[in-house]
């Protein structure tokens, strides 16, 4: 009988020959993630009165969720931090700026195929489009991780959801996976692997992949999984020659070995079969997840801010399609884009899209989470409406309560923006 | 043995932003009395200020979903709430539950009848409930984790295993 990923994965970890979804057992992560979030982490770990972490080459630890620091609190957070890395010797750390520990860790190659990553962050699984194993936990969970290496963890049952055909033009994999959220609920994989596969997966470029895959944790998913194949190989390779100069081969030599593929016979608890033809464009409104509409059924709702960024939807793929729409035409609403890494900022202005950006009006931020969790960088005032690309539109999300949020993929983000109001990209180069 | 408690009841998807804000993330961290203040905030502003140490919260499917912070599990035990308890919960929030020594109870069917400011009593030796005169069977922890909660948590676990 054959095995999925997660079971594959887990079950190498454990040193064992095969595990069963509700198994519980200990596993040892191979990539340990935490942000801003480390400062209290370390508060914790401090009450085990253990001097060192276990594994200090295990942590990866990136600034970005409040970057630059908005007030002397969250600067003290950050020193704090930087002082233990030096302390302890670890190795991956990430300096804000540099981007979003999710993409940051993937352009990095800090994680990739056939690894484990366990993140006091509930997006862990976006590395699972590398065909990584990546799942959230909890601060508490991360403290113990610091000091043991080890943590419970339960082998979880699998979705699998099979793709065919090809996505529309100006549709993209987060209209993909706010239909599959919205179809199978907030919930609809709560505590499953969420495993992607069918012909229609390498008709997704690595944008795409890792949009579609980060956004399954809004399903209630432990973890999401696309096999690695040439397109995955290729986008690795040339990321590693580009930031690991020196062992770059090395370590995709590591990725390939450690690579593992699910059987095609395992058997799953639950299987989609989703034609990428009949996917649109689609909204999800305040103030669920799961709460979506066509595009055309919210045109002419009113827009104040327009936010392009996030660990979800501010790769460069993002922010050509924002700037395609913008190229020559003045926003009615306000745009912030925030390239989700120093790197995309970088491509996105070789490219040229940050002038296209600039020019129409928008504003551009640090590399980081920005407004996201409502902390800083474009909070919302009360009665105010966003569209955003980035992953949840809960009440009070974005620092407001009396806000709305409303989620959509980039282009429809640049195309509100354009319009001061939701408008379908088709809708509005018509009109031009 | 048998508890009583009043309840504050809740529907499904109830997530972290509004259990606990992002906005207090990095600014509200570990003190009681501040994580207390602003439990609930943007889904019960009247929770914060009414709950007494002892309350229950009854809520619908999936609670706890969204993002991480464990916040959102300390605030509730910064008020003195005794349980919270879903038709089902989200698989972090229901982590961080047991890793801090909240009791998390999935019981299916308690939502539909759960009023807030009703009496609930609590049977944990036998595992079941009384609410609106209906008694329901909650379900057991997986045994690998039950001996987390019992020494009071995670890193409590940690410490007794080191004889700390």
């Amino acid at each position: 009988m054959g095995a999925t990923f997660s079971e594959k994965v887990l079950a190498r970890n454990a040193g064992r020959a095969r595990v069963q979804p509700g198994e519980v057992f200990d596993i040892t992560p191979d990539v340990v993630l935490s942000h801003d979030n480390s400062a209290a982490i370390q508060r914790i770990f401090g009450q085990l009165t253990q001097a060192r972490v276990r594994f200090p080459e295990r942590l990866a630890i990136t600034l970005d969720h409040a970057v630059p620091p908005p007030t002397p609190q969250h600067a003290r957070n950050h020193a704090k931090i930087r002082r233990f890395v030096a302390e302890q010797g670890i190795p991956h750390f990430f300096e804000m700026g540099r981007g979003i520990c999710h993409q940051v860790h993937c352009e990095e190659g800090v994680v990739g195929p056939g690894m484990i990553l366990l993140g006091a962050d509930s997006h862990s699984p976006h590395c699972g489009w590398l065909g990584a194993f990546g799942a959230g936990v909890g601060r508490s969970e991360i403290a113990a991780l610091w000091a043991t290496g080890e943590l419970w963890l339960r082998v979880p049952e699998t979705l699998r959801i099979t793709l065919s055909g090809r996505l529309a033009p100006g549709v993209m994999s987060k209209d993909l996976a706010l239909q599959l959220i919205a179809r199978l609920g907030a919930d609809g994989a709560n505590y499953m692997a969420v495993e992607f596969d069918g012909p229609g997966v390498a008709t997704l470029s690595p944008d795409m992949r890792a949009a579609l895959v980060n956004m399954m944790a809004e399903m209630g998913a432990k973890n999401a999984f696309i096999a690695p194949d040439e397109v995955t190989w290729r986008w690795l390779e040339a990321q590693l020659r580009r930031n690991r100069e020196d062992d770059w081969q090395e370590r995709l030599a590591f990725f390939r070995d450690q690579a593992l593929l699910p059987d095609l016979n395992a058997p799953c608890a639950g299987q989609l079969d989703v034609a990428l033809d009949e996917i649109e464009a689609i909204v999800s409104c305040p103030h669920r997840v799961d709460n979506a509409q066509p595009v055309t059924a919210l045109a002419g709702t009113r827009v104040d801010l327009a936010f392009i960024g996030t660990c979800t939807n501010g790769r460069l793929e993002d922010l050509a399609a924002a700037a395609e729409i913008v190229r020559g035409r003045r926003l009615r609403a306000r745009l912030l884009v925030i390239p989700a890494s120093s790197q995309v900022l970088a491509d996105a202005l070789d490219a040229g899209h940050l002038a296209d950006l600039i020019e129409a009006g928008a504003s551009i931020g640090t590399p980081g989470c920005g407004p996201c969790m409502g902390v800083h960088a474009g909070v919302l005032a009360p009665g105010e409406v966003c569209i955003s690309s980035a992953n949840r539109n809960f009440r009070g999300r974005m620092g407001q309560r009396d806000a709305e949020i409303y989620l959509a993929n980039p282009a429809v983000v640049a195309a509100s923006a354009v319009a001061g109001e939701i408008v379908h990209p088709a809708n509005l180069l018509a009109e031009a | 043995m048998r508890s009583r408690h009043r309840v504050w009841a809740y529907g499904d998807h109830v997530n972290t932003d509004v259990i606990f804000p992002g906005k207090y993330t990095y600014s509200v961290q570990h003190d009681p009395a501040a994580l207390s203040r602003h439990a609930l905030e943007d889904l019960d502003p009247s929770f914060a200020s009414g709950v007494q140490p002892g309350d229950v919260i009854v809520a619908g499917r999936n609670w706890g979903n969204g993002s991480s912070r464990e916040q959102a599990v300390t605030c509730l035990l910064a008020c003195g709430l005794r349980a919270v308890i879903a038709e089902s919960f989200a698989r972090i929030y229901f982590r961080n539950a047991i890793n801090n020594g909240l009791l998390a109870l999935a019981c299916p069917g308690v939502a539909e009848l759960a009023q807030s400011g009703s009496e609930l009593s609590l049977d944990l030796d036998a595992g079941e409930l009384v609410l609106a005169g209906e008694t329901l069977h909650f379900t057991p922890l997986p045994p690998s984790v039950r001996h987390i909660v019992a020494a009071g948590g995670l890193i409590a676990s940690l410490k007794a295993a080191r004889g700390q």
